[in-house]
């Protein structure tokens, strides 16, 4: 057993781990908590595909800021004077029969099919080729990536902001 | 048996299961966002280990990052509908969320 499968296993073990933890846990707080290794956990699997850019975008962006955004949700959407955030869990049998047959199908398609392998070309400058490829062929999406952040965060703003009444404006 | 690919993506199905899993089995909305979380992770993790494996340059890893911006945007309008939610029924239990419209 090499270096590289331990630390393999290693982040598997933590994916999973923390993964069950957060769908299992009776404390929303927990959950989003647990949340936080498994996204750790991914960005370290990233590593070890040696895409080491995204693995910094995924703790950047998932950890620093969907990570706190659902925190927030968590504590906007719950009485803060109550200590214990319980959440319930429904349709436990049917769910795991579906998640069963589901998962396991998914594992044997993906194992038994004969899939492309190559020998990987390893650079040794991810940032400079990444970059490269995502403003020469990947133009158009990136540009389209910025005006959907824009129409995101207008839109959650929007949503979310009080509405006015009229007696409001009489004031 | 050392790692390859088969490792990898085995992985992301049991990610997979598990995010469908609090999808299905969540009475709170935010948790059903979390499992979501869970799921685009998943897909991620097979995008950059096919990637690597079967030599596809940096192409799995740009869509891996275009996942992730859609997942940022996602979170937000997400969370934002669910403050509404919240505002208008005063829970985000989502089997008792049942009307369209007061």
């Amino acid at each position: 057993m090499t270096l590289f499968d331990l630390i393999f296993y290693t982040f598997a073990l933590i994916i999973i781990l923390s993964g069950l933890l957060v769908v299992l846990a009776r404390n929303i707080i927990y959950s989003a908590f647990a949340l936080l290794f498994t996204f750790f956990g991914v960005a370290g699997i990233y590593v070890l595909l040696s895409a080491d850019f995204l693995a910094v975008v995924q703790i950047i962006i998932y950890v620093g800021g969907i990570l706190v955004l659902i925190i927030f949700g968590v504590m906007l959407t719950n009485k803060i004077t109550n200590v214990e955030i319980k959440t319930e869990s429904i349709h436990i049998i049917p769910a795991t029969a579906v998640v069963g047959i589901l998962g396991g199908l998914l594992l044997a398609a993906l194992t038994k099919t004969e899939w492309r392998k190559a020998e990987p070309s390893l650079s040794n400058k991810t940032v400079y080729d990444l970059g490269r490829i995502l403003v020469v062929d990947y133009m158009l999406l990136f540009e389209l990536a910025g005006i959907i952040l824009l129409v995101a965060l207008i839109g959650s703003v929007m949503i979310a902001r009080k509405e006015k009444t009229i007696s409001d404006e009489a004031e | 048996m050392s790692v390859g690919l088969y490792h990898f993506i085995t992985l992301s199905a049991i990610l997979f299961s598990m995010g469908i899993f609090a999808v299905l089995t969540r009475k709170n909305a935010i948790q059903v966002l979390m499992g979501i979380e869970l799921i685009l992770n998943s897909a991620n993790i097979n995008f950059v280990a096919f990637a690597r494996y079967g030599n596809f340059g940096y192409n799995g890893q740009i869509v891996a990052l275009f996942v992730i911006i859609l997942a940022a945007a996602e979170a937000a309008i997400a969370l934002a509908i669910v403050l509404n939610i919240y505002k208008h029924f005063n829970t985000v239990n989502v089997d008792e969320i049942d009307r369209l419209k007061e």
